[in-house]
């Protein structure tokens, strides 16, 4: 089973980053970011199988793709922001990790900004 | 399959703490400390590529 392999590789990392944080602090992170990457890797090819269900749901339902399209693209950010800003933090550089999870904020601020001009419009279509 | 990755780059970790060791008791200050550095920078480079995949995976995925 895929999971339990992704549990295997978490703690073989966990127990690899312990045995060198005391001796090569720079070598347990890297052991530490290349754990995350690889789990996350491993995780995205199950969330592709999630993403084309989701995706041929709003086909069916005759929604605008352009909708799920922006969500989608949410997701990746925080994604890609959280994996960034959790390393930082790992790290010891947490205000580094503050000042990507604030750039990360706004990019998603910047994504949705179409989508509430398009609730903006629907109500002043309904008020006369 | 890409497990060994996490592997060899505790395996780096722990020769280069055996041999920073050696050279630090031989004297070699400055050598030891080029060997860290050139420890860090190998491990370095085989990290980038896999975190280079993964944010081309992620890009692929949610046509970022």
């Amino acid at each position: 089973m895929e999971i339990v392999r992704l549990a295997g590789i978490g703690l073989i990392a966990a127990v690899l980053a312990l045995l060198l944080r005391a001796e090569r602090p720079e070598l347990a992170i890297q052991v530490s970011i290349a754990a995350g990457a690889l789990l996350l890797l491993l995780t995205v090819g199950r969330l592709v199988e999630v993403l084309e269900l989701l995706l041929s749901l709003v086909r069916r339902a005759g929604l605008d793709l352009f909708y799920l399209n922006t969500v989608l693209k949410i997701i990746g950010v925080g994604y890609l922001v959280g994996f960034a800003a959790q390393i930082c933090r790992d790290a010891g550089e947490r205000a580094v990790a503050e000042k990507l999870e604030l750039a990360g904020k706004v990019a998603i601020m910047a994504l949705a900004l179409p989508i509430l001009l398009a609730v903006v419009d629907a109500v002043t279509r309904i008020l006369p | 399959m890409d497990v060994n990755l996490i592997f060899r780059i505790a395996g780096i970790g722990i020769l280069i703490s055996v041999l920073n060791m050696v050279l630090k008791q031989a004297g070699k200050e400055e050598q030891a400390q080029m060997l860290t550095l050139a420890g860090v920078v190998v491990v370095l480079l085989m990290v980038i590529q896999l975190i280079a995949r993964l944010f081309s995976d992620v890009r692929a995925v949610f046509q970022l």
